[in-house]
């Protein structure tokens, strides 16, 4: 644990002397920001319904920041060489890929931690609960971990930055979309595939405030999944 | 320190290096001398746990390589060709980093860093971002991070690639003041630079050792001889006092630009260096300049190199090598290093 801090303590570093985290986080902030305008100023609308829609601008703003911050993380270093340091030091890869998916999460949670004000505004001047709030955000940060796993994996089978977000971007877009899929297909098969679905039925009750445990594990199985995949593929490297 | 048995690395097909045996003591400087695709870098991959073998035995401090890999990282310093080095941080920071990485207390950590600092002279850039270093200083810091946990066994892939004249001389310098401590492994392709840095060479051709021995040794099993070369004045007859020293097997004179001076290059069986300029004096004949001519390794090397050239005919057909020129010495390195070269070593 204290080498997987090691790493994380060092990738966050990078990250804040670095444009990228800032960018990534202006750039959500004002995403987040313009959807919050658009939809909870301009009309008359329910406190708890501009809610939703914060959270569902949240969660499109998240998957794509966690891709942008995931594909540096080991694609860099393998491009600068710096992999290296890594990979003959007396660190084990599962403590690599921890660090390494530690920082970028902290970088996403700092991102959706600034963007609280709008529902604080919210609850300020409307009638929200602050549990809905909070299942809100822990929603948004599930599933910012579920892709930030996923773009982890691609930074780790990448040979460039470029690379890697193309192949996060190519493993996370079609878990979104299976709901999609999901509409197309009869029963049974299209409960299972609906129930896979990185976004629509598994983040739809966060954005409610309903917090259902079983889609809680669901992004853990997720973020696991991809983890574990990602330890692996930095296992079968040393083999090529 | 180091006990290779039989090592075989196949990417793909392709066998890479193999069968590869070799044995280091604990403390010795020893280079591993090879054309670029000879399997230098693999092997040195290798042993600092970058890379698994395909077949065959890898011990480092008695620790199997592929059973303990983990036990084995922390008894090696490992400089690749390209250091390893996060631009963002400073000289200091990435220090600290890499100690605490091999495990270094907490309490020692500043020791060793200002031991490391010191050196490997880069106290004055210490606190400097690595992004603003030399090409020179990041050498030497690439060595730092390999050596400040004190490692047993320091691995050098290609240390004075790039580096100027005058960084060549304090890198070597640098690598000299590691032995003893540390048993230092450098690989390199600069004949030159292996002979006057390291104890003992391994040269490498196909991915196996095919000689080991002193600079001298290597030269006199293959008959190459010792060769000096030697610049004299004056209008006495130089060159039968030469031929007349008993260890001379061949004299070959060498264009001079000074006027006045002629110079000879000399062949012999042992160093005639004393006896040579004895001679000379005792006839009367002025001694300008002397020194170990430095083509010597080079021609067993050549020697070495070809003679693995005729065994095994089916690889070599397959080798994208280009015939490289044959005087590299360390002040060509920068054109050696542009020229477009050889085989590809492992993939990253």
């Amino acid at each position: 644990m204290t080498k997987t801090w090691l790493v994380a303590r060092r990738e966050l570093g990078a990250y804040l002397r670095s444009p990228l985290g800032a960018l990534v986080i202006a750039a959500m902030l004002l995403i987040d920001g313009i959807w919050f305008y658009w939809q909870g100023m301009s009309e008359k609308r329910l406190s708890a319904e501009v809610l939703q829609e914060f959270f569902y601008a949240a969660s499109g703003t998240t998957m794509v920041a966690s891709l942008f911050l995931a594909m540096r993380l080991v694609a860099e270093e393998r491009q600068t060489g710096t992999i290296t340091l890594l990979s003959t030091a007396p660190i084990r890869d599962v403590e690599i890929v921890l660090g390494k998916f530690l920082s970028a999460f902290l970088m996403l949670a700092l991102a959706t931690a600034v963007s609280a004000y709008m529902p604080l505004l919210i609850l300020v001047n409307g009638k929200v609960s602050a549990g809905h709030i909070l299942v809100g955000y822990l929603g948004v940060l599930l599933l910012g971990a579920a892709a930030t796993s996923i773009g982890l994996l691609g930074s780790v089978l990448a040979r460039s930055q470029v690379v890697a977000l193309v192949l996060g971007a190519l493993l996370l877009v079609p878990l979104v979309l299976l709901w999609l899929v999901a509409r197309a297909v009869d029963p049974p098969l299209n409960g299972f595939l609906s129930g896979l679905a990185l976004h629509h039925e598994n983040f739809r009750p966060f954005m409610q405030g309903i917090l259902e445990l079983d889609r809680v594990a669901y992004y853990v199985a997720v973020t696991f999944f991809f983890l574990l995949a990602s330890v692996k593929a930095m296992e079968a490297r040393r083999w090529r | 320190m180091i006990e290779i048995q039989d090592l075989y690395k196949l990417y793909g097909t392709r066998r890479a290096v193999g069968p590869l045996s070799a044995t280091i003591e604990q403390g010795e400087i020893v280079g591993l001398l090879g054309l670029n695709g000879a399997g230098k870098t693999t092997t040195l991959r290798i042993l600092a746990c970058d890379l698994l073998p395909s077949a065959g035995t890898v011990k480092v401090g008695g620790l199997d390589v592929v059973e303990e890999p983990h036990r084995v990282r922390a008894l090696i310093g490992y400089l690749p060709d390209t250091p390893p080095l996060y631009a963002e941080m400073t000289v200091r920071e990435l220090l600290g980093f890499a100690a605490r990485l091999r495990d270094v207390p907490s309490g020692e950590l500043g020791r060793r860093v200002g031991e490391a600092l010191e050196l490997t002279r880069t106290v004055e850039v210490a606190d400097q971002a690595i992004s603003s270093l030399s090409h020179g200083f990041r050498q030497r810091v690439g060595i730092a991070q390999a050596i400040v946990h004190r490692p047993r066994l320091v691995v050098l892939d290609e240390p004075i690639s790039g580096l100027d004249p005058v960084q060549i001389v304090e890198m070597r310098e640098l690598v000299r003041s590691l032995g003893g401590e540390h048993t230092v492994l450098v690989s390199s392709h600069i004949l030159h630079e292996i002979s006057e840095t390291c104890d003992r060479i391994l040269v490498i051709d196909d991915g196996k050792i095919v000689e080991s021995g002193t600079e001298q040794e290597l030269a006199a099993r293959l008959g190459a001889g010792v060769r000096v070369e030697v610049t004299v004045g004056g209008s006495a007859d130089a060159e039968a006092v030469l031929r007349a020293v008993a260890a001379v097997r061949e004299i070959e004179p060498i264009d001079v630009a000074e006027p006045g001076a002629r110079r000879f290059r000399v062949t012999a069986d042992a160093d005639p260096r004393d006896a040579l300029v004895r001679a000379l004096v005792a006839a009367g004949v002025p001694v300008l300049g002397l020194g170990r001519a430095e083509s010597e390794l080079e021609t067993v090397f050549t020697r070495l190199v070809a003679a693995g050239a005729e065994a095994p005919p089916a690889r070599r057909a397959s080798r994208k090598r280009r015939p490289r020129p044959a005087a590299e010495s360390a002040g060509d390195t920068a054109a050696a290093d542009a020229a477009p070269v050889i085989d590809e070593e492992a993939p990253r």
